[in-house]
């Protein structure tokens, strides 16, 4: 084991991993946050919490951590390169850790252009992959970026998102292999609608012996309406959604098309069990965290087991 | 070569109403092959702000220049004899021209007539787009001859993200996203195992995180 994260545990032992997203208020609103996490107890293994998520100005993903690490479950750090440079970075990773944070997410972060703060410098200083390799230098070699050893490092489980459906697709399993030799543990993907698709990329990624490096959780969002289809289908860049899923939900009435996406996401975590390498799921039902513990339970993937 | 773009009239007029005497300074390089500041452009606009003023019941003298190169000490001399009949020096060149004359002429004050936007190259007739942003330490031998600086619009030396499509940034379909650049000229060039190189968190030191950098040749050094 390198870490005390539960969600390695949970690998570890063989068993199909859940998680969940919780994204923190735009306002000081502890409450809210302890509300959405509470929705999720005992139905998932780890809680991302988002970091400024689409660009918006939201509670520190750290600060909304604590507040879930108090409440007793486990929450995952999420950290764009938008927003701060590697000073910035390794010092919330290291504050986090202090708090009992033992899990973190590293991402590029969607585009200032598209939140509301266009007018907002994008830092960059490092990219996702130079974030992972970054996290796990200061885990297992105990330094900082910049070489000098910490006292007290960060003991990390570090995860990393994919998208198998962004261009060009033949380099999506050779980002996902640059990823893992900078030593991430697991993936989270892209939400998958065109499980085609999926199916093929991971095909590519077992080809490579991937699977057996790094733990990927399959990324599944519930859908509320066929409004939402048609929104994510053309507005949500590197988002895949089928004509056929768009047509299923449209033949719905209204009222049924909050449990046809439903039914749409048990039965693609169905089919996504049997698919050799797919290690758990990540399960991101944007403001309808409500539903997220009938989802686990109707996929079968309930009780969570404990270790 | 560097860009530049025109201000607008209404903050060109506002900054020089306050002179009577205005001097007029275009460059002949960058800005000159942009059609932002050269002979051309400082023409045009000594007769607009001519006959704003005019207009105005207010008229301005504009003497019109336009140096070999504004950033360059020698040249930026040769307006010493203009000088005195001057109230204002409006430049057209880019921020390097106008702070050249600013550094020079420490008694007149200096107000720039362009926007400086970027480093770039001419795509086509009337289109210019940004191709380095001056890191220092330039890594375009590993990724096949396209910046990933200048042109990913997240810096991301190691990409595409997951918001590439069909071969467009995902911040504006008019801009290419770099990463496909990259791989389409690794391909070409047989070279795609070095995709896979990770390259390491940059050492931004040769760039602005350095502060404001300068270049000593002692060979060429007086
Ligand atoms: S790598 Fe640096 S020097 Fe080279 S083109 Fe890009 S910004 Fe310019
Ligand atoms: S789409 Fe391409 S150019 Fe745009 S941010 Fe992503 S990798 Fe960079």
């Amino acid at each position: 084991m390198k870490t005390e994260s539960t969600l390695e545990k949970i690998l570890a032992a063989g068993h199909l991993a859940v998680t969940s997203e919780c994204g923190p208020p735009r306002g000081a609103l502890p409450n809210k946050v302890k509300e959405k996490a509470e929705l999720l107890r005992g139905c998932v293994d780890g809680i991302n919490v988002t970091d400024n998520q689409t660009a918006m100005v939201r509670m520190s993903s750290l600060a909304a951590c604590i507040i879930i690490q108090n409440m007793g479950l486990n929450p995952i750090l999420q950290m764009v390169s938008r927003d701060r440079n590697r000073l910035a970075m390794q010092s919330d990773i290291i504050g986090a850790y202090s708090h009992g944070v033992d899990t973190m997410l590293c991402l590029s972060g969607d585009h200032p252009r598209f939140g509301d703060h266009p007018m907002a410098a994008n830092v960059h200083d490092i990219d996702s992959i130079q974030m992972v390799d970054m996290v796990r230098n200061m885990r297992d070699e105990g330094k900082f970026q910049g070489g000098e050893k910490i006292d007290g490092s960060p003991k990390m489980f570090i995860g990393a998102a994919a998208n198998p459906f962004a261009d060009p697709f033949e380099l999506r399993v050779a980002r996902l292999a640059k990823k893992v030799k900078a030593g991430v543990d697991f993936i989270q993907t892209q939400c998958i609608f065109n499980v085609d698709k999926f199916e093929k990329w991971m095909e590519g990624v077992r080809e490579r012996g991937l699977h057996e490096k790094v733990a990927i959780m399959a990324g599944i969002t519930p859908m509320k309406s066929v409004g939402m289809a048609r929104y994510m289908k053309n507005k949500v860049p590197g988002m895949d959604v089928p004509d056929e899923v768009v047509q299923r939900m449209a033949g719905v009435p209204k009222e049924k098309q909050s449990e046809e996406g439903i039914k749409i996401c048990v039965e693609t975590i169905q089919r996504l069990k049997e698919v050799e390498g797919v290690r758990g799921f990540h399960i991101m039902a944007i403001e309808w965290e409500q539903k997220v513990p009938e989802i686990v339970e109707r996929a079968g993937l309930l009780p969570r087991p404990v270790v | 070569m560097i860009t530049a773009e025109r201000k607008p009239m209404e903050e060109i007029i506002g900054s020089v109403s306050p002179y009577r005497r205005i001097l007029l300074v275009g460059c002949n390089e960058c800005v000159t092959v942009c059609a932002a500041g050269g002979r051309k452009e400082v023409g045009l606009l000594a007769s607009a702000l001519k006959m704003h003023f005019a207009k105005e019941g207010n008229p301005v003298e504009i003497e019109e220049v336009t140096l070999e190169r504004q950033c360059d000490p020698e040249y930026v001399e040769e307006l010493l004899p203009r000088m005195d009949q001057a109230d204002a020096v409006l430049s057209m060149a880019c921020g390097c021209g106008a702070q050249e004359v600013a550094r020079r002429y420490k008694e007149k004050p200096v107000f720039p007539a362009v926007n400086t936007r970027f480093m770039g190259a001419s795509e086509r007739q009337g289109v210019w787009a940004e191709r380095c942003a001056g890191c220092g330490n330039c890594v375009l031998g590993i990724t096949a001859g396209v910046c990933p600086i200048a042109r990913c619009s997240k810096q991301l030396l190691n990409g595409p993200c997951g918001g590439s499509t069909s071969g467009k940034c995902e911040v504006d379909p008019d801009i290419d996203c770099a990463w496909q650049l990259i791989w389409d000229r690794l391909k070409a060039l047989g070279m795609q195992e070095r995709y896979e190189d990770n390259i390491p968190a940059k050492d931004w030191r040769t760039g602005r995180g350095g502060g404001p950098r300068r270049i000593v040749r002692e060979d060429l050094a007086s």
